[in-house]
């Protein structure tokens, strides 16, 4: 039996409301708030059986409109690169600085995307990144922390 | 209330803010002009620049940004049949055609004019109407804010994707079960965060915007990149043609126009509604209006078709502030995103807005105004300049938009966990739109949901844990008997296309 994929992420998304309703029927309240008619699980509680049921509902009725998407369309090769870029600029951000981990993501993503006008992918990082920062830091006085650029002087 | 307008005028005309509603409406053109991305992308990014201003100027910016992408949209709509946001695809039946003919100047114009004139129409209507409500709503109780709040959301699961009203649903669940991580507001207890300490005070709204429109919308274009269906298309920018409008065409306008801001004004206000069904409703109605002859013209580029549904989306966006201003609970996932930039702000909008702030009230109703005249006067003439940001590459504009996106939540915690988060939900939103699941509904719900355990509280504490709460006031009952209406007739509609 071949199960569509939105009934698989209804399926998924049942699985979900289970934890949810479970880790809601977990929460810690205080003792004389037990039997009080609304507590921190109430909502929660709701909120998981609200889920189960429309969860359910999505995988037990027939799908009246279908979502068809062709695979070969999509560019899965471009997407993990960009996801994996990303996560390597949330993991340096805090290590070496906005300036350069920022700058470094941006002329990476133009790279993977398939850009080769080496002057302009340059342009578009490094002194783009520069003067955003100015905008943000020198004339919207918004606190931009960059320990490398603190560092060398550039930042107070 | 003539106080109240010199107030809002006296902000709104200050330097600072006249300066911040161009360049809202000059960006926010720029954004919603490319395909895919709408006026909720548009607000998001503009989110951390808001940061450093007063709440006036920020709200003032997003409200530009609001109109401006409103009308980008348009603009792609007519030049590449490509609708920037769902709000202006009926813009294209007639604005595209019109363009093939080699009268793309002329339909950019004439939608140009008839936004101007919606949007006007509708900021009086708000000017007017959103005091009165004001009052009125002082009336509403929990129970009613609670009750509203359910037909708010059930009304964008309805109407946000055709046949797709139980994805909706869930995605609603989902974004109230985001919404419940955290402490809560009244126990301090806290809940859904497996120790994190990251999680402790929740996840940020500006997180799941940014998550789910701006990185996801960008990842969405990369992964549909070989779609032929969605390759990109190109105009020449020579043919834009002239961009005068003769007195016939004026005619035909003066008409339109009218009809189509009442109606979309109407439509703006419902919650869940918006400039989507706002523009397919003016586009059927002015169908029906015209003459025989008139009517043969539809999708082959009538000025009729091309006036009614610009109109009709402007004037929706002004009633969208209306729930928003007066009641606090916004109506469309637009206003969503500007309830949370207000609730960052340290603003709680509703019935007392409109006493405690009114220089906000006020200039946010008086900056409306003032967009649409900037969007005319700046926006008209520089079109044929303004339509080559049409041929900006994905290379660069995937990027700039992840970087924006990064930017905006690092500026807010300065942690490496939020940007962790952010990739995590963009990916799961990414996926979930390619098979339809709504993304408004999610963000409608994770605004509401603390809003919304608070009033079911109270009307459960009230009640004594029962139920009666749902009906024992007119309002609440009148309220909820409205979101069973709305339940009933997608049951309906299901089972009479299966039969």
């Amino acid at each position: 039996m071949r199960i569509s994929p939105t009934k698989f992420i209804s399926l998924l998304f049942l699985v979900l409301s289970v934890f949810y309703l479970y880790t809601a029927y977990n929460i810690q309240v205080f003792a004389f708030d037990e039997s009080a008619p609304f507590n921190a699980r109430t909502f929660p509680i709701y909120l998981g059986w609200a889920g189960i049921i429309l969860s359910s509902l999505k995988i037990i009725l027939p799908e009246k409109v279908t979502t068809e998407v062709n695979h070969k369309h999509l560019d899965y090769k471009s997407i993990i690169y960009l996801i994996i870029i990303s996560l390597i600029y949330a993991a340096v951000i805090l290590k070496i600085g906005y300036f350069i981990s920022t700058s470094l993501f941006l002329f990476a993503s133009y790279y993977f995307l398939g850009e080769r006008r080496w002057g302009l992918m340059f342009i578009l990082s490094f002194p783009f990144v520069a003067a955003f920062m100015y905008l943000l830091h020198g004339l919207l006085n918004i606190y931009l922390r960059d320990p490398f650029l603190k560092y060398i002087g550039v930042m107070g | 209330m003539i106080e109240g307008i010199l107030i809002g005028l006296s902000t709104a005309l200050s330097l600072t803010n006249i300066l911040m509603v161009m360049v809202g409406c000059f960006a926010g053109t720029i954004i919603g002009m490319l395909p895919g991305l709408g006026p909720m992308t548009a607000i998001a990014l503009m989110i951390p620049i808001t940061y450093g201003f007063d709440p006036s100027t920020g709200l003032i910016l997003m409200a530009g940004v609001y109109y401006g992408a409103v009308f980008g949209g348009s603009t792609s709509s007519i030049l590449l049949n490509a609708p920037g946001i769902p709000g202006t695809v009926a813009t294209a039946f007639d604005g595209y055609p019109m363009a093939q003919q080699g009268k793309a100047g002329k339909a950019l114009a004439i939608a140009a004019y008839s936004s101007f004139a919606g949007g006007t129409i509708s900021a009086i209507f708000l000017l007017v109407a959103a005091p009165s409500l004001s009052k009125v709503s002082l009336a509403f109780r929990s129970p009613d804010y609670f009750a509203l709040m359910i037909l708010g959301l059930t009304a964008i699961s309805a109407f946000s994707s055709k046949g797709q009203f139980l994805k909706a649903m869930m995605m609603v669940v989902l974004g109230l079960m985001l919404a419940t991580v955290g402490q809560d507001s009244l126990s301090d207890i806290t809940r859904f965060t497996f120790n994190n300490m990251n999680l402790t005070d929740g996840i940020s709204f500006v997180l799941i915007v940014m998550a789910t429109f701006a990185m996801s919308e960008a990842l969405t274009i990369i992964f549909r990149g070989k779609d032929p269906n969605r390759a990109a298309k190109q105009i020449s920018l020579t043919e834009l043609g002239s961009i005068k409008v003769n007195k016939e065409e004026t005619i035909k306008m003066v008409k339109t126009i009218p009809r189509s801001s009442i109606l979309g004004f109407l439509i703006g206000v419902l919650p869940g509604a918006g400039a989507t069904i706002a523009s397919f409703l003016a586009y059927g109605m002015e169908r029906n209006y015209v003459n025989e002859e008139e009517k043969q013209k539809f999708g082959k580029g009538s000025v009729h078709g091309l006036s009614a549904p610009e109109t009709a989306n402007n004037a929706a966006c002004s009633g969208s502030f209306v729930p928003l201003l007066t009641l606090g609970i916004p109506g469309s996932g637009t206003t969503a995103v500007m309830l949370g930039a207000l609730l960052g702000f340290g603003i709680q909008p509703g019935p007392r807005l409109y006493q405690t702030n009114p220089e906000i009230f006020w200039s946010v109703i008086m900056s409306m105004y003032i967009g649409m005249v900037v969007l005319l006067i700046l926006n008209l003439p520089l079109i044929p300049y303004i339509a080559r940001i049409l041929a900006v590459p994905r290379n660069y504009l995937i990027p700039l938009i992840l970087f924006f996106s990064v930017t905006g939540i690092y500026l807010m915690s300065f942690n490496n966990f939020d940007i962790f988060l952010m990739i995590g939900i963009a990916v799961v939103a990414t996926f979930l739109r390619l098979y339809d699941f709504p993304m408004p509904p999610l963000i409608l719900a994770f605004v509401l949901g603390g809003l919304m355990e608070e009033t079911l509280r109270r009307s459960l504490l009230i009640s004594d844990g029962s139920p009666n709460f749902l009906w024992d006031r007119p309002i609440t009952l009148i309220i909820l008997l409205i979101t069973i209406t709305i339940v009933g007739w997608q049951i309906f509609s299901t089972f009479r296309k299966k039969n």
